[in-house]
């Protein structure tokens, strides 16, 4: 335990200092500005850019941004949406796989369209290597640069000044496929080659195990997928079992690298938004706050993860190496939980250990991460969600100091907090509404272990993952419980539609609040004004994302994974 | 002037019986619907008592049900009387005012010098009307003959009476004051029923309130979280099914009314109305509440030197002339410029001519003298009288008289005009024609206290400049004496509206006050215009409010008013918010404890039954806003602190108070409903 914890302040901390300089290269990048990349990567932006006849100087407002955004992510989804509905019919398929039936299909495409990778099916079984490549991979790059992209305008608009212009979403995704995402993407996966990820388009090995039986080995192009998956906080597994699958995670030294990856980017936002919008001390205290809720988590859940399982202890099972019931024995159960919170609060939603058998209170925190979806966040998107939070406790916080609020020298107004209230108040929605509609469908039907087949344990435990597999969708986070039976026309449907509106809703409506913000005229910070940076600004932001997450989630806490712990102590 | 501060005690009997009522007429569900959160209370009482009823006939848990239908009641009605209250101190106010309004006689003048005797209310714009000694004056209107004192003392509640004279800057009068001596005529500016007193008693009363911006996104955030919390409660229900259990109907009201911000979402329009009634107590009049919401928010205050930052005038002191001029000769000039000068300045000329060289004043109009007087154009003023062309003003515009005349002024009157100026004084330099005399050191008296108020001022993070029509070298004197941050010097109109129009374009918010006609554009500008009272009616109508006291430096309270008002509403905002955590610990355990015995641990204040806990929960809201009404009524104290430091007084008393408050409210409303058997 001793060294492993050490081990997991070691990633905070070296995901922290990498951070600094990623995001500082990514403000360079996005504010046009050189980087020693340039050489290498500006030509290839440039052929791209050619390509697709991409002018680079015609400037968008929020509106055409935003409609770019639609449009691309139309586009994107009906080609993939093609991809896998007629894998069968399409080159690189040894294994045989078949085409994705159309309910899994909507939720797949949904899923990956969105940058959340739910998967209902195993990747073993469920894509070619065709789709792995030109829906799963592709999709990583394209969305997780959306993603930036999108907080890239958000960040100009705060430092605009009676102005419309937020920049080019076409650059941005390219700028951020390119010269983001694309080599960073080339030193992971070849960091995981090297520690054995499989990098082939031959088809499944065959073997005879030690008990002389034959067993056949899927594997394929797995690295590269692994590593956009953990970098674009994707998350979308190559197998059904996710990063606890020694080909794609295959050692402690992987584990570590994979779990850098999916803070990399996140925390580097803070810094990028220090540099654009020109307030060093204003990143120091975002992400002073950010770590102030994700060190408690991650505190509380690898306690409670080494601590073993008080039911499973009773039963006379040793649990001095903590529980480890769903755990690979090569990471353990610190840096196992470690993931668990990070690949939650970044929205990244891959795993190196099932969290349907975390402990219950460890289960809590991964849920928490989802539910707040902006400590780091996903790429781009977790600032995005941050900045309805920061509107709130401005406009609260603005007051008690005695003005109308400003954030930045801009007035908060009725059509501001309008926008954060549309973003505020879709995600419990999604969460609550959907847990609901799934509880209800549950008690209305006669036998539902055998008619519905969702839950093998009802009670506590079953609440807890239904309202997992809705926080995971609204959150567009995608890692599930499992435990849950998810492949059915109920689930695919439902997330599906979860997910779509719980991507565009908080991208487009804080894109709109930027864009208003940025048409309207600064004002000078004087004596009077809320400092933002301040210590007390950043306490007031804590105090608020804590509250109102509490004030929204807390029921349903206490009636899943609550009571579940109360229970099993 | 002295202030005076109308003080009403908060539980003021009269205001009381009638908020009472006023609180159940308000249960009108279409004046509910104008704020969502207390609608969804009505709404919830209505459908818990229809469950009560129901409960009647067929039986159920009566006790329970019934009181929380009663207090559910009880936190709308409680909120209708904070509102109820609010108003009700502003009617009272109006009142008064009302009753100063009694059905006046005017002697109207007709054509060919005959004056008539009309009722007031028929009075229009435009007619003239002679007001004697001892009557009131029948409208509002400018003074167009005579000088007489007035007691403004119903308006303003000053007792001293106040000149008014015509032409200039103190001729507009108020309907309803009183002339106490002389007589004055008076054009009558209003119309019947929109005269100053009408819109004043409107104000107060309430009757032309609309919400503010941020009264708006205030109830926009607060109709969020009520939809929040809505969402929270119904799915609830779903989610007890599966677990198994039921919860009542009424138990959910309860959690939701719980929930929903109603502490803020009660007493929001009470804080906007105190708001405004706290600035009539100061006897300013705000046209809008959006003007007091603005001043919250001022970067810039504009203060003209005269009258506000020093004593309305400048005395002289000293005469010096230049080499070949004796100070006797100078003396004489300088009177005979300040003859005709009303001036406090002039006069004061006058008297030092009068004591020091013992010159005598003389009568002028028999020697076809002409007075020239001053202009804000050519900054001087004079006589010319036989031939003679004597002009005193301030230096550049005297030099550039002097050269006009083809003289030249030396580099010793400008070592006497920098000597004076750098002391703070104010160098009227005196010339005939192409020769220049010599200069009078007239000094500036900085008012007491000045330097405090302006360090309170910046400590708020506000700016004051100092506007005046002196030279940049007196211009600097006095500001460092004053303590202002910045001054504009030899200020004309236009220099005054452009400074205006650069501080906003520099983003910020500019407040002033004027008096004068020839300060209403700027006063329209401005973001915060305070019109004096005694000033003319185009200063009053081109400014946002109208200070009756006419003292320049009510800014600084006004200022104050607009940040206790924003700081109410946002420290109650949190309060309410921070108050959920203790429901939801009294609540959740109370309504899941049949089934899941184990949640038992959760309820921390270790209530005695789950009614028992839901019950206080709800009694605990319920009387909160009660408790909160004094506080809504008086607006939180404002200190001039920096804005970090406000936020951290504010957020440990109501934020973190807000959270720790409810835990002991309900434990002690339990151990109560306990020791009486009503749970």
């Amino acid at each position: 335990m001793g060294t492993e914890a050490v081990a997991v302040g070691a990633v905070i901390l070296f995901a922290t200092a990498t951070s600094v300089p990623l995001g500082r290269y990514m403000a360079r990048v996005f504010s046009g500005r050189r980087t020693w990349l340039d050489p290498v990567l500006v030509p290839i932006e440039r052929l791209v850019l050619r390509l697709t006849g991409v002018r680079a100087d015609e400037q968008q407002n929020w509106k055409q941004y935003s409609v770019s955004l639609l449009a691309s992510n139309v586009v994107l989804w009906l080609a993939t949406f093609a991809i896998v509905s007629l894998q069968k019919m399409l080159p690189l398929d040894p294994d045989g796989i078949g085409n994705m039936e159309p309910t899994l299909a909507f939720n797949t495409i949904s899923s990956f369209v969105t940058n959340t990778n739910l998967q209902h099916y195993s990747g073993e079984t469920g894509l070619s290597y065709f789709s792995q490549m030109f829906e799963a991979t592709f999709l990583q790059f394209v969305t997780a640069a959306t993603g930036i992209a999108a907080c890239v305008a958000l960040l100009r608009a705060l430092t605009r000044d009676r102005e419309t212009h937020i920049g080019n979403f076409y650059v941005d995704v390219t700028r951020a496929s390119v010269r983001v995402l694309l080599p960073l993407a080339l030193v992971v996966g070849t960091l995981l080659m090297w520690q054995g990820s499989p990098m082939t388009f031959r088809g499944a090995a065959r073997a005879i195990t030690v008990e002389g039986r034959p067993q056949t080995i899927a594997r394929g192009v797995v690295a590269p997928l692994v590593a956009i998956k953990q970098l674009g906080t994707n998350g979308g597994g190559y197998f059904g079992s996710n990063s606890t699958h020694p080909y794609e995670n295959p050692s402690p030294l992987s584990d570590l690298v994979e779990t850098w990856s999916i803070l990399a980017i996140p925390m580097g936002m803070i810094w990028t938004l220090g540099d654009m919008v020109r307030r060093q001390r204003l990143a120091v205290m975002l992400f002073a706050v950010m770590v102030a809720m994700y060190i408690p988590m991650v505190t509380v859940a690898v306690a409670q993860e080494a601590g073993g399982n008080p039911g499973i202890a009773r039963l006379g099972v040793d649990q001095a190496s903590g529980s480890m019931e769903g755990k690979e024995v090569r990471f353990g159960a610190p840096l196992s939980a470690l993931w668990a919170v990070s690949t939650t609060v970044t929205s990244n939603g891959s795993v190196n250990a099932m969290h349907d058998s975390l402990t219950p209170l460890g289960g809590l925190m991964p849920m928490v991460g989802m539910w707040i979806n902006g400590i780091f966040g996903g790429v781009g998107v977790g600032f995005i969600n941050m900045f309805i939070f920061i509107i709130v406790a401005v406009f609260v916080a603005g007051m008690m100091i005695g003005r109308t609020p400003e954030l930045l020298g801009k007035k908060i107004e009725s059509r501001e907090i309008k926008l954060a209230s549309l973003a505020l108040l879709w995600h419990p929605l999604a969460i609550l509404v959907g847990t609901a509609i799934a509880c209800h469908v549950w008690t209305a039907t006669a036998h539902p272990g055998v008619a519905l087949g969702w839950l093998h344990n009802p009670g506590p435990h079953g609440f807890s993952e239904m309202l997992y597999e809705f926080s995971s969708a609204a959150a567009n986070n995608g890692s599930g419980f499992e435990g849950l039976g998810d492949n059915t026309a109920f689930w695919n449907i439902s997330t599906g539609l979860v997910m779509l509106l719980s991507r565009y809703i908080p991208i487009i409506a804080p894109l709109a609040l930027a864009g208003s913000l940025a048409a309207k005229p600064g004002m000078p910070e004087t004596a009077g004004s809320l400092r933002l940076d301040s210590a007390t600004y950043g306490f007031t932001l804590w105090a608020v994302v804590a509250i109102l997450g509490l004030l929204m989630f807390m029921p349903v806490a206490v009636l899943g994974p609550i009571a579940e712990y109360l229970t099993l102590r | 002037m002295a202030e005076r501060v109308r003080r009403m005690s908060i539980w003021d009997p009269g205001i009381v019986r009638q908020a009472v009522l006023g609180s159940v007429r308000k249960l009108d569900p279409r004046i509910q619907a104008k704020n969502p959160v207390m609608f969804i209370v009505e709404v919830g009482s209505v459908v818990t008592t229809i469950v009560f009823l129901q409960e009647l006939a067929g039986g159920g848990r009566l006790l329970f049900t019934g009181q929380v239908a009663f207090w559910l009641w009880f936190t709308v009605l409680f909120a209708n009387f904070a509102e109820a209250m609010a108003e009700g101190r502003g009617k009272a106010q109006a009142d008064t005012l009302r009753k100063t309004r009694t059905e006046t006689r005017a002697n109207r003048m007709v054509a060919g010098g005959r004056v008539e005797e009309v009722p007031a209310s028929t009075l229009r714009q435009g007619d003239l009307v002679i007001v004697h000694s001892g009557e009131f004056i029948p409208g509002d209107g400018e003074v167009t003959e005579g000088v007489a004192s007035v007691d403004e003392s119903t308006i303003t509640g000053e007792s001293a009476p106040v000149i008014r004279e015509s032409g200039g800057d103190r001729s507009a009068v108020t309907g309803g004051t009183r002339v106490i001596s002389d007589w004055i005529k008076v054009r009558i500016t209003s119309e019947p029923g929109h005269t100053f007193l009408d819109r004043m008693i409107a104000l107060v009363e309430g009757a032309e309130r609309r919400k503010t911006p941020n009264e708006i996104a205030l109830y926009i955030l607060l109709a969020v979280l009520t939809l929040i919390f809505l969402l929270v409660v119904v799915t609830l229900e779903p989610f007890a099914h599966y677990a198994g259990t039921r919860i009542p109907i009424p138990v959910l009201i309860a959690l939701l009314v719980c929930l929903i911000p109603t502490t803020i979402g009660a007493l929001v329009s009470a804080i906007g109305i105190a708001g405004m009634d706290r600035l009539v107590q100061h006897n300013v009049l705000a046209m809008s509440g959006r003007a007091v919401e603005a001043a919250g928010d001022v970067d810039t205050l504009l203060l003209d030197k005269t009258g506000t930052i020093t004593l309305g005038n400048r005395e002289a002191v000293e005469f010096v002339p230049v080499a070949g001029v004796t100070e006797a000769e100078l003396a004489d000039a300088a009177q005979l410029a300040s003859l005709a000068d009303e001036t406090p300045e002039g006069r004061s000329i006058v008297v030092l001519a009068k004591t020091r060289h013992r010159i005598r004043g003389r009568e002028l109009a028999d020697k076809g003298a002409v007075f020239v007087p001053f202009s804000a154009q050519t900054r001087m003023s004079g006589l010319d009288m036989g031939g003679r062309e004597i002009r005193k003003g301030a230096a550049d515009a005297i030099a550039a008289y002097v050269a006009r005349h083809g003289g030249v002024t030396s580099p010793e009157l400008d070592a006497i005009v920098d000597r004076v100026a750098r002391s703070g004084g104010t160098p009227l330099v005196v010339a005939e024609r192409a020769r220049p005399l010599g200069v009078v050191h007239l000094k500036d008296i900085v008012k007491g206290g000045m330097r405090q108020r302006f360090a309170r001022l910046r400590a708020m993070g506000i700016r004051t400049i100092m506007i005046t029509g002196d030279n940049p070298l007196t211009a600097a004197a006095i500001a460092g004496e004053a303590g202002v941050d910045d001054f504009l010097a030899e200020a004309k109109p236009e220099d005054k509206m452009a400074l205006i129009r650069r501080e906003q374009n520099a983003g910020k918010l500019v407040a002033m006050t004027g008096d004068g006609t020839n300060d209403a554009p700027a006063l329209a500008q401005a973001d915060v215009g305070v019109a004096m009272n005694t000033g003319t009616t185009a200063a009053k109508e081109a400014g946002n409010m109208v200070d009756l006291d006419s003292n320049p430096t009510k800014l600084i309270e006004i200022v104050e008013i607009g940040k206790q008002l924003l700081m109410t509403r946002g420290a109650l905002t949190t309060f309410s918010l921070a108050n959920d955590v203790a429901k939801y610990f009294a609540i959740i355990p109370a309504m899941f404890v049949v089934a899941f015995p184990q949640l038992a641990v959760l309820n921390v204040m270790r209530l005695a039954t789950p009614e028992s806990a839901i019950l206080s929960a709800v009694i605990f809201n319920a009387v909160i806003i009660i408790a909160l009404i004094p506080l809504a009524l008086r607006g939180i104290p404002y200190r001039p602190l920096g804005a970090g430091a406000i936020l951290r007084r504010n957020l440990f008393i109501y934020g973190l108070g807000g959270v720790i408050v409810p835990f002991v409210g309900i434990k002690a409303i339990d151990l109560v409903l306990v020791a009486v058997r009503l749970a």
